[in-house]
């Protein structure tokens, strides 16, 4: 009982409580490029959990035989043949999306979320731990990128999915697109109001003042 | 006599992990298992992308037709199709004995390809072929449009891109870019309809027959010059190179010049 608990919690609480981009500030690079509708964030998010999904239980299958001298290149080619494969995947059967998605989709490779999953959980976990952690990220992870690629989407062109939601002023309807909100600019701002949001009511976030010492060794992106 | 044979790996997979042997086995190991898993499925799926990519490069001439002024009135009334015609480069005529669908099997053949002089070779190819296959939408017997496939290299790979002629094969009708791996929100722009708008009008060649279409660096200055796009001028010099390749002699130049002669 207590086990089935456990990979509950492990499910969720990436969710909003150690949300790897809120929390952690992973993944930002790719989380901020592919936020200009709701269908190429959603693709972005579902590509991402299958490779770190796959990669963490990969990973955590060999954990025992990998040497530690070249840990991470083997971590990165497993991640890398998993990234190149769903590329090849979009290409075949989404190919709108994928040339929306353009590099980004090749850059899940370097995708801090992806090898901080392996590196920190994978390595130490057996395969289902492991999955259903790197599972819960992706989704924490996805749960983001939608809310703001639904905002962007709907704030700047007015639509959702492509489907026309708020009337827009050129069709005698009220609503004037912001096009800000399809600019690179306006996913830091959604992001930063959404961690924001997040710290103001979840306390336990917000990063004490002045803690240089504290800051944690995270790596960037 | 199976216990030699199976006692070795696994006294390797018992090695400790820091052991060079296993180090370089665990290497060897996922290296060649992804090797394997990557290769496959490029192999599989590579018929399902190639068909993807031609569906849209037909997609994108039907597209260039359009968007010229006045074509598609011209090609309702030509069918609704045009017509397709594979030309022999050197000689500036009609292919004998290549067919648009045998043109790719002949395309297979290295000795229906060319090398180009590295001086000649504008567009970076190193070799093109002996066959191009072109498009052309006819009005009273007259050439109104031709649509010219190009290649050339870009800045991060190969560019494929049709170029349209008016019937005065010197008079740009617009461009499509049918393929390209340029700088996404650079180069990459090249594909976008902003930057294509540029063209209609621009000439090829002047009075003397030189070619001297360019793409500008900024805004276009005189009747042979496209806009060109800040930040990717290297982009914008391989398109230069790769138009003033096929529109000179050693691509369309001889077919050119037989369709003005009027023998098309």
């Amino acid at each position: 009982m207590t086990r089935r608990f456990d990979l509950w919690a492990t499910l969720t609480d990436p969710l909003i409580r150690q949300n790897p981009v809120t929390l952690q500030i992973l993944g930002i690079c790719s989380a901020l490029a592919v936020t200009t509708s709701v269908a190429t964030a959603l693709t972005m998010a579902v590509s991402l959990t299958v490779v770190l999904t796959l990669s963490a239980g990969v990973i955590s299958v060999i954990r025992r035989h990998i040497p530690d001298t070249i840990r991470l290149i083997v971590q990165i080619v497993i991640i890398a043949s998993l990234v190149i494969v769903i590329d090849q995947v979009l290409q075949a059967y989404f190919i709108e999306i994928s040339r929306a998605l353009s590099v980004f989709v090749g850059l899940i490779t370097t995708n801090c979320l992806v090898l901080g999953r392996t590196e920190a959980y994978a390595r130490y976990h057996p395969p289902h731990h492991a999955m259903v952690d790197a599972f819960g990220n992706g989704l924490g992870y996805s749960l983001i990128l939608i809310v703001i690629g639904a905002l962007r989407e709907l704030l700047g062109k007015g639509t959702l999915l492509g489907q026309p939601v708020l009337p827009l002023a050129e069709a005698g309807g009220w609503f004037t697109p912001l096009s800000l909100m399809l600019q690179p600019p306006a996913a830091f701002f959604l992001l930063g109001l959404a961690v924001w949001a997040i710290r103001s009511v979840r306390s336990e976030q917000a990063e004490p003042p002045q803690s240089a010492e504290l800051v944690r060794k995270e790596p960037g992106e | 006599m199976d216990n030699p044979e199976r006692n070795p790996l696994r006294r390797l997979m018992a090695l400790p992990n820091e052991s060079r042997a296993k180090t370089l086995l665990v290497a060897f190991a996922v290296s060649a298992v992804c090797a394997a898993f990557v290769s496959g499925a490029t192999v599989l799926l590579r018929p399902i992308q190639a068909a993807n990519r031609a569906a849209e490069e037909q997609a994108r001439i039907a597209a260039l037709v359009r968007g010229v002024p006045g074509m598609a009135d011209l090609l309702e009334q030509s069918g609704g199709a045009l017509s397709s015609v594979v030309i022999d480069l050197a000689r500036g005529r009609a292919a004998s004995g290549v067919t648009p669908e045998s043109l790719p099997a002949a395309l297979a053949d290295a000795a229906n390809w060319s090398a180009i002089e590295p001086a000649e070779d504008l567009a970076g190819l190193g070799q093109r072929p002996n066959y191009a296959q072109v498009f052309l939408l006819r009005e009273d017997d007259r050439i109104s449009l031709a649509l010219l496939p190009v290649s050339g290299l870009g800045y991060n790979g190969r560019i494929d891109a049709i170029v349209a002629l008016r019937g005065d094969m010197n008079t740009v009708a617009g461009i499509a870019v049918t393929r390209h791996a340029e700088t996404p929100g650079l180069g990459a722009r090249i594909e976008e309809p902003a930057w294509q708008a540029s063209w209609p009008g621009t000439l090829i060649r002047d009075g003397e027959g030189t070619v001297r279409f360019a793409v500008a660096r900024g805004s276009a200055s005189g009747v042979h010059e496209v806009d060109g796009i800040t930040g990717a001028t290297r982009t914008g010099n391989a398109v230069t190179r790769m138009v003033r390749f096929w529109m000179g002699p050693g691509g369309y130049g001889p077919f050119i010049a037989a369709v003005q002669r009027g023998e098309f």
